[in-house]
């Protein structure tokens, strides 16, 4: 029988990865993540996992061992948060490029300096370019059943790249929620055996990453690409049958909140997308017809199902939670250029850059924000593109 | 016995959602108790959220632990200020004014951890309106049933059992199940005793 139990998201993650029975986990502690591999290590310790844990010196060292067994063979996990994935990304890159699957949990916390805790989404953005898919979380059933689900997509054939699962730290990575959890021989029996694209295990001569010429370094890049347009019908899949096998879909790479007939989309990912629907209820209630598109993807950037729902719309208003400094928020950029693959007349599309380095946007917050926007383009004044809004209390 | 029932915040369309802040010392187990709360709402088919302060924690200084519970999915997230009610681990932490950091909302309720007889002035808490106030001697039952871990008396599962008395947002069979359940085995059983003795023992002492 499935059960549902209270979970911080920290744990819902290594519940998740327990069920996934990875062989090996490296890691390395850094707050808000270190309760993930906490309990995992009690799972191996007492049993209950069989896996191999491997305390390393550093978040580059972590990776570095998850690659190696990855490429020999085994299902591996590692998880880390802000400095940490910093320290990593340049193995973050190798993983990718030699097409290792893996799965890996990023607790968002903002960047240092100064020395901060709290989670924005710029550690996990900092990643944007490297080759991974990338799966951001709401709640923490939704933290849980990603982490399960991305070990489904990464060994897919048809995309055979390392997947990373972003959830806030704190506002769910120390919150506990209720997390239903399916029956271990369900999983298990869904989720089968380890595949990967090439195994390193001695049985026959096989040099990963040796010195490529120019062309043929470009076609395995272009392959990458190639598995990220592939990896949309996957996760959709995947999101498809998960949802019949154990109750849970959520639409695939994004999800719609009230959308049906919205003339206002808002544009957000993350756990502050609930303050946001519940801010969209209160609109809702005084007769403004606005709906929520959640992002669960980033990577592949799912650009034709956020067309669906904004083409129609009167203006779009992006929720960032991280800036490219000089520019605006990544997901508005992207969003941008995604949009205008469809059309070359793009209703007012509106960045607001707002919660950063755990600044907490409520959902009076959104609610005064967004009703403020919708006023301004019903009586026909220009929103502008950017803002930055600095909540203060 | 006065039974507070009218404190239940309708956010949206009638649907109750209770805030509660536990207050405690650092080792008292005030996010135990928020969390253990969490499971007790899913055990009545409700929804809970339980959160520790985000930020860093010492044994012996003041913290606040979070809870929600509501019979919908919860959509707001982050720590909060304003209380339905407010349960206070340690009397003391009135008197150093600790609670005056935490609002309290109209019709809510303030349940402390104080032996009988111990009075709450209105100086020291910060109220929107009329707030119950009820008090059970934790500290006592935690003693009376050896419940004692470093030499601190257990009584956050005790001051569970009282809120259960005092806010409908849970059962008293569902602290008593989720708390059992949390610790296992004896000590679980002890634990869940005390929730049930709290419960029974907490009284109101009247409205600041």
């Amino acid at each position: 029988m499935p059960m549902k139990i209270a979970l911080t998201g920290n744990y819902a993650v290594a519940y998740a990865v327990k069920l996934a029975k990875p062989q090996v986990i490296a890691a390395y502690p850094i707050t808000p993540q270190t309760p993930v591999v906490e309990k995992l290590s009690e799972f191996v310790e007492s049993g209950e996992l069989k896996a191999q844990m491997i305390r390393v010196e550093s978040e580059h060292s972590a990776l570095a061992a998850c690659l190696g067994a990855a490429l020999a063979g085994a299902r591996v996990f590692t998880a880390t948060s802000s400095q940490g994935l910093l320290y990593m990304h340049e193995i973050i890159h190798w993983a990718s490029r030699v097409r290792a699957p893996m799965v890996m949990a990023v607790v968002s916390r903002t960047i240092n300096a100064p020395w901060n805790i709290w989670p924005d989404h710029s550690d996990f953005l900092d990643q944007r370019d490297a080759g991974w898919v990338m799966a951001y979380a709401m709640d923490n059933q939704e933290a849980f059943d990603l982490t399960l689900q991305a070990f489904k997509i990464s060994e897919d054939p048809e995309v055979y790249l390392p997947v990373m699962v972003g959830l806030e730290g704190f506002v769910l990575g120390h919150t506990a929620m209720p997390v239903e959890i399916p029956d271990e021989k369900d999983v298990d029996a869904w989720l089968g055996e380890r595949r990967q694209p090439y195994v390193v295990d001695g049985s026959e001569p096989i040099g990963v990453g040796g010195l490529t010429w120019p062309e043929d370094t470009e076609d395995m890049f272009y392959g990458i690409q190639q598995a990220m347009e592939r990896a949309k019908s996957a996760i959709k899949r995947v999101d498809a049958e998960y949802g019949k096998l154990f109750g849970r879909s959520y639409g695939g790479l994004i999800q719609c909140y009230r959308c049906e007939d919205a003339k206002y989309i808002a544009v957000s990912m993350g756990a502050w997308s609930g303050e946001l629907m519940e801010s969209v209820n209160m609109l809702r209630d005084e007769g403004y017809p606005i709906g929520v598109a959640r992002i669960r993807f980033y990577r592949p950037f799912p650009h034709e199902d956020l067309w669906e729902v904004a083409r129609s719309a009167r203006a779009v208003f992006v929720f960032d939670r991280a800036i490219s400094f000089g520019s605006w928020g990544q997901i508005y950029a992207d969003l941008v250029a995604g949009l205008l693959l469809h059309t070359n007349k793009l209703p007012p599309v509106m960045d607001i850059v707002t919660g950063i380095a755990g600044v907490h946007v409520s959902a009076e917050d959104f609610y005064a924000m967004i009703k403020k926007l919708i006023e301004k383009v019903e009586s026909g004044h220009n929103i502008g593109y950017f803002e930055w809004v600095r909540v203060r209390r | 016995m006065e039974v507070y029932t009218d404190n239940c915040r309708a956010v949206e369309g009638g649907i109750m959602l209770y805030e509660i802040i536990f207050l405690g010392r650092g080792g008292q187990g005030a996010v135990t108790a928020a969390n253990i709360l969490v499971q007790a709402a899913i055990y009545e088919d409700k929804y809970g959220q339980g959160s520790p302060f985000f930020g860093a924690e010492r044994r012996g200084a003041p913290v606040a632990a979070y809870a929600r519970v509501s019979d919908k999915p919860i959509l707001r997230r982050g720590i909060f200020s304003r209380a339905d009610a407010i349960v206070v681990l340690d009397h003391k932490l009135i008197d150093i004014g600790t609670l005056k950091r935490y609002i309290i909302k109209p019709g809510g309720a303030l349940i402390v951890n104080a032996p009988q007889g111990k009075g709450i002035s209105r100086e020291l808490v910060n109220a929107e309106g009329r707030v119950a106030v009820y008090i059970v001697n934790a500290t006592r039952i935690a003693e009376e049933l050896k419940l004692i871990v470093a030499g601190w008396p257990v009584v956050n599962t005790s001051m569970l059992g009282a809120l259960a008395r005092v806010l409908p947002a849970v059962s008293i069979d569902s602290v008593a199940r989720a708390v059992k359940e949390y610790f296992g085995g004896r000590v679980g059983e002890l634990n869940s005793e005390a929730a049930v003795r709290a419960y029974k023992e907490a009284t109101f002492i009247g409205e600041v």
